[in-house]
C-alpha cells in the first residue's frame, strides 16, 4: 500500500468523496452559508481539501508517521461520507459503555453524530451549552466563529486539513466566563455500522475565564464494521479556567483511531488531560498544547496497555511560548503479545519563555518478546534560565520484585498482576472521577490479575 | 526424618560456580546458624533454597519434608512453608503493605484448604504481628518496603515471617545493619517464634546475633562449602579468630 499509485488513489477517493457531497457540506445546519462559522464555511472546507491534497495521507517517509502506517490501516477500503444521519436504534450493548454510578452530563454521538436518543444532559448551570457541533452552529453561532479551526493546525497536518474539510458534527461544550461545572462531562462516542466507515468527528470545548470542568470523552465499538477515525479536538482553557479532560479509547481491536488534540492555554489556566488506549487495531494520538500565556500549568498523563497486535502511537508537544509555566507529562505503556507502543514527547521552550519547568517521563514494560517499543523524548529549548528534564525507559518487569512476591506464596501471574498494577496505578491514582478510575481499575485487573 | 536435607549442592550462576558442594541437614524445631565471611555464598545458598531461577543447580539435591525441593516453583515452596527473610528486602511502590499480605495469607490458606480471613481477622493478626517486632501499623497502608528504614525492612521480613507462619524460615543476614536495639528486637521476635514444628536457618556475618538467638548448630560456609560444623561456642571462636584461618583451610581442602 506504500505504492505511490496506491495512495494517490486514496487520496482521490477522499477528494471524489468531497466533491460528491460539496452541496450538503456547504448547506450545513440549517444557516445560510454567509452565516456558517469559520471552519464550516464551503470556502475554507474548499482550501482545507486542497492542503490535503497537497499534503497527501500521512505516509512512514515521514518521520512523524515513521511507526504508524495509515496508507495500510486504509488499505481495506472505508466509506468516507461526511457522517451519515445518526440511528437511533443502538445494539443493547451501548449501555455496557456507561460508567455505573458516575453522575455526569452525559452526551453521545452515534458514527460521529450527536445523537439526542442516547444523551442525558440534564440540568446545566446558566449558559452552559452542550451539544452536538451542528446544533451550536445555529444555537451558538458566535463561539463557533471565534474558536473553531483557530487552534488545530490544518495547514500543515494532512489528516487534521481533511477533517476540516469535511466536519460536521461533533461534541460541542461552552461554559461561560465565571461557570463551575460541578457534575463532569461524559460523552461517549459510539461507532456502529454495516459497512466500513471512515469517520471525521470534530469536537469543540470552550471554557472561558474562571470556567472550571471536567471531561471524560470515550471511544467505544459496537457491533458491526470496523470503522476508521480521524477526530479532531480543539480546546479553548481561558484565563485561570481550570479543565480536566481524559481521552478513554476502548474502540475494540478492529477500529483504528486518529485523535488530534490541540489546546490553547490563557494566562494562570490549568489544563489536564489524561489519554487512555485499552484496545484498538491502529491508535494514533497527536496531542498539542500551546500555554501562550505566563502562568499557565499543563499536566499531560498516558496509560497504554495495548495486546494482540494493537498499535499504539502517541505524539504529544507542549509549546512553551511564553514564561513562567509549569508542564509535566508522564505517559506510561504496558504492552503485550505482539502490540506495539510508541511515545514521541516533544518539549518545546521558545527563546523569551524564560523561568519554565517542564517535565517529561515515559516508562513502557514489554511483556513480551514480540511486542515493541519506540520511545524517543524530545527537548528542545531556545531559554536559558529553564528547569527541564526528561527520559524514557522500556524494560521488564523487575524480576527481584517478581521472586520477592512469589516467595511469600504468589503465583507468578498473581505477582505480575499485583506489579502491574502498581505500575498502572501511577497514572489511575491521579484520575479524579471515581467512577472511571475504578472501571479503568478493573480492566486493568481483567488484563494483568492483581 | 529431617525437615530438610541437603546433599552436595552445588550451584552457579553466568558459568561462575558459586555453591561447590553443600551438605546439610535440619530436623524440626531446630535452629542452625549458617556463618561466613562475604561472598562466601550464603546468600546464593538461601536463594537457592527459596528458588530463585537465576542461579543453576548443577548437582546435588534437596529433601524439604521427603520432596524434591529443587523441583518445586518459588510460590510452590512457599505454599510448602519455606519463607526467606531477604538480606536486601525489595522495594514495590504502589503495592500496599495490606494488599500484599493479604493476597499472600489468602493465597497460603487457600492452599491448606482454609477459608480467605475476613477483613477484621486479618486486621487483627497484622496488629498482632507487627506488635511481634515493633513494626509501626501505619506502614501497613504504605507501600512494601518503599520508604522505609534499614530497620524497619528488616522488621517488616519478620513481620512477613509471623504473618505466614512457615517451617523454615530462612534468615538471610537480618541482623546487618541494626543498632543493638533493633538486633533485640527482631531476635525476640524470633525466638517468640520458635516452635517444635518450626526451623530456622539463621545466615549472620556476626555472632553478635546467636547471643540472642541461640542456635542448635553453627555451621561455617567459606567458598560454597560447609567447611565447619559444632554448636554455639563454635560462633564464639570465630569472633575471636576472624575468617581468615578457614580460607586458609578452604583452600588448603
Ligand atoms: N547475581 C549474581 N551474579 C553474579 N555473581 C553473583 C551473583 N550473586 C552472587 N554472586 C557471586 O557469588 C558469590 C557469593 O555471593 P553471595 O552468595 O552473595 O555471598 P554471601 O551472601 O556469603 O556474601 C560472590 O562472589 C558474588 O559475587
Ligand atoms: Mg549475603
Amino acid at each position: 500500500m506504500s505504492h505511490p499509485h496506491a495512495l494517490a488513489s486514496l487520496e482521490a477517493s477522499f477528494v471524489d468523496a468531497f466533491e460528491a457531497h460539496a452541496g450538503l457540506l456547504a448547506k450545513n445546519g440549517t444557516g445560510p452559508a454567509e452565516a456558517l462559522p469559520f471552519a464550516m464555511a464551503p470556502a475554507l472546507r474548499r482550501q482545507a481539501l486542497n492542503r490535503f491534497r497537497d499534503l497527501g495521507v500521512p505516509s512512514r517517509k515521514n518521520e512523524a508517521w515513521k511507526y504508524t502506517n495509515i496508507p495500510e490501516a486504509l488499505a481495506a477500503g472505508f466509506a468516507v461520507s461526511p457522517a451519515a444521519p445518526p440511528s437511533d436504534a443502538l445494539p443493547a450493548r451501548w449501555r455496557d459503555c456507561l460508567l455505573p454510578g458516575l453522575n455526569a452530563h452525559v452526551v453521545a454521538l452515534v458514527n460521529g453524530r450527536f445523537s439526542s436518543a442516547h444523551s442525558m444532559i440534564g440540568d446545566l448551570p446558566e449558559g452552559v451549552a452542550i451539544c452536538g457541533l451542528e446544533t451550536a452552529a445555529t444555537t451558538c453561532p458566535d463561539i463557533l466563529r471565534r474558536h473553531l479551526g483557530r487552534y488545530a493546525d490544518w495547514e500543515t497536518e494532512s489528516l487534521t486539513a481533511l477533517n476540516t474539510a469535511f466536519a460536521r458534527d461533533g461534541l460541542f461544550v461552552y461554559v461561560p466566563k465565571g461557570t463551575v461545572l460541578e457534575k463532569p462531562i461524559y460523552a461517549l462516542h459510539l461507532s456502529t455500522t454495516n459497512e466500513r466507515l471512515f469517520l471525521q468527528p470534530r469536537h469543540l470545548l470552550v471554557f472561558e475565564e474562571n470556567a472550571q470542568a471536567r471531561i471524560v470523552e470515550r471511544y467505544c465499538g459496537l457491533e458491526g464494521e470496523a470503522t476508521f477515525t480521524n477526530a479532531v479536538t480543539e480546546i479553548f482553557v481561558g484565563e485561570r479556567a481550570v479543565v480536566e479532560t481524559y481521552l478513554v479509547q476502548d474502540p475494540g481491536d478492529e477500529h483504528s483511531v486518529v485523535s488530534t488534540t490541540q489546546a490553547y492555554q490563557e494566562a494562570a489556566s490549568t489544563f489536564s488531560t489524561a489519554t487512555i488506549t485499552l484496545d484498538g487495531k491502529v491508535v494514533r494520538n497527536n496531542l498539542n498544547v500551546l500555554p501562550n500565556a505566563p502562568h499557565c500549568e499543563t499536566h499531560l498523563y498516558g496509560l497504554f496497555l495495548p495486546a494482540g497486535d494493537t498499535q499504539v502511537d502517541n505524539r504529544t508537544l507542549v509549546d512553551h511560548a511564553k514564561p513562567d509555566c509549569v508542564s509535566n507529562e508522564l505517559y506510561k505503556g504496558v504492552l503485550n503479545d505482539r502490540a506495539s507502543g510508541v511515545f514521541n514527547g516533544k518539549v518545546f521552550v521558545r527563546q523569551d519563555a524564560q523561568r519554565i519547568n517542564a517535565f517529561q517521563e515515559n516508562k513502557t514494560i514489554v511483556l513480551n518478546n514480540e511486542a515493541t517499543m519506540n520511545a524517543k523524548p524530545e527537548l528542545e529549548i531556545y531559554a536559558d534560565d529553564v528547569k527541564c528534564s526528561h527520559g524514557a525507559t522500556t524494560g521488564q518487569l523487575d524480576p527481584e520484585a517478581l521472586f520477592y512476591l512469589r516467595s511469600r506464596g504468589m503465583s507468578k501471574r498473581q505477582a505480575q498482576g499485583l506489579l502491574l498494577h502498581a505500575f498502572a496505578g501511577d497514572i489511575l491514582e491521579r484520575i479524579s472521577i471515581e467512577p472511571l478510575r475504578e472501571m479503568l481499575d478493573e480492566r486493568v485487573t481483567r488484563l494483568f490479575g492483581g | 526424618m529431617a525437615l530438610l536435607q541437603i546433599n552436595n549442592l552445588h550451584a552457579r550462576i553466568e558459568e561462575q560456580n558459586i555453591l561447590k558442594g553443600v551438605d546439610l541437614t535440619v530436623g524440626a524445631g531446630e535452629v542452625h546458624a549458617i556463618m561466613g565471611p562475604n561472598g562466601s555464598g550464603k546468600s546464593t545458598f538461601a536463594a537457592v533454597l527459596a528458588g530463585r531461577e537465576e542461579f543453576e543447580v548443577t548437582e546435588g539435591g534437596v529433601l524439604y519434608e521427603g520432596g524434591d525441593l529443587l523441583d518445586m516453583e518459588p510460590d510452590e515452596r512457599a505454599l510448602e512453608g519455606v519463607f526467606l527473610a531477604f538480606q536486601y528486602p525489595v522495594e514495590l511502590p504502589g503495592v500496599s503493605m495490606n494488599n500484599f499480605l493479604r493476597q499472600a495469607l489468602n493465597q497460603q490458606r487457600e492452599h491448606r484448604g482454609e477459608e480467605p480471613l475476613s477483613a477484621g481477622a486479618f486486621l487483627k493478626r497484622m496488629r498482632e504481628c507487627a506488635a511481634l517486632v515493633s513494626l509501626d501499623p501505619q506502614l501497613m497502608s504504605r507501600s512494601v518496603n518503599d520508604g522505609f528504614s534499614g530497620g524497619e525492612k528488616k522488621r517488616n521480613e519478620i513481620f512477613q515471617l509471623a504473618m505466614l507462619e512457615p517451617r523454615l524460615a530462612i534468615l538471610d543476614e537480618t541482623d546487618s545493619g541494626l543498632d543493638i536495639d533493633a538486633l533485640r528486637i527482631v531476635a525476640d521476635g524470633v525466638n517468640a517464634l520458635r516452635r517444635s514444628d518450626r526451623s530456622f536457618v539463621v545466615i549472620t556475618h556476626y555472632q553478635r546475633l546467636l547471643n540472642y538467638i541461640v542456635p542448635d548448630v553453627v555451621h561455617v560456609m567459606a567458598d560454597g562449602r560447609i567447611v565447619r560444623s559444632g554448636d554455639k561456642s563454635l560462633a564464639l571462636e570465630l569472633e575471636e579468630k576472624g575468617y581468615d584461618w578457614l580460607r586458609e583451610e578452604a583452600v588448603a581442602a
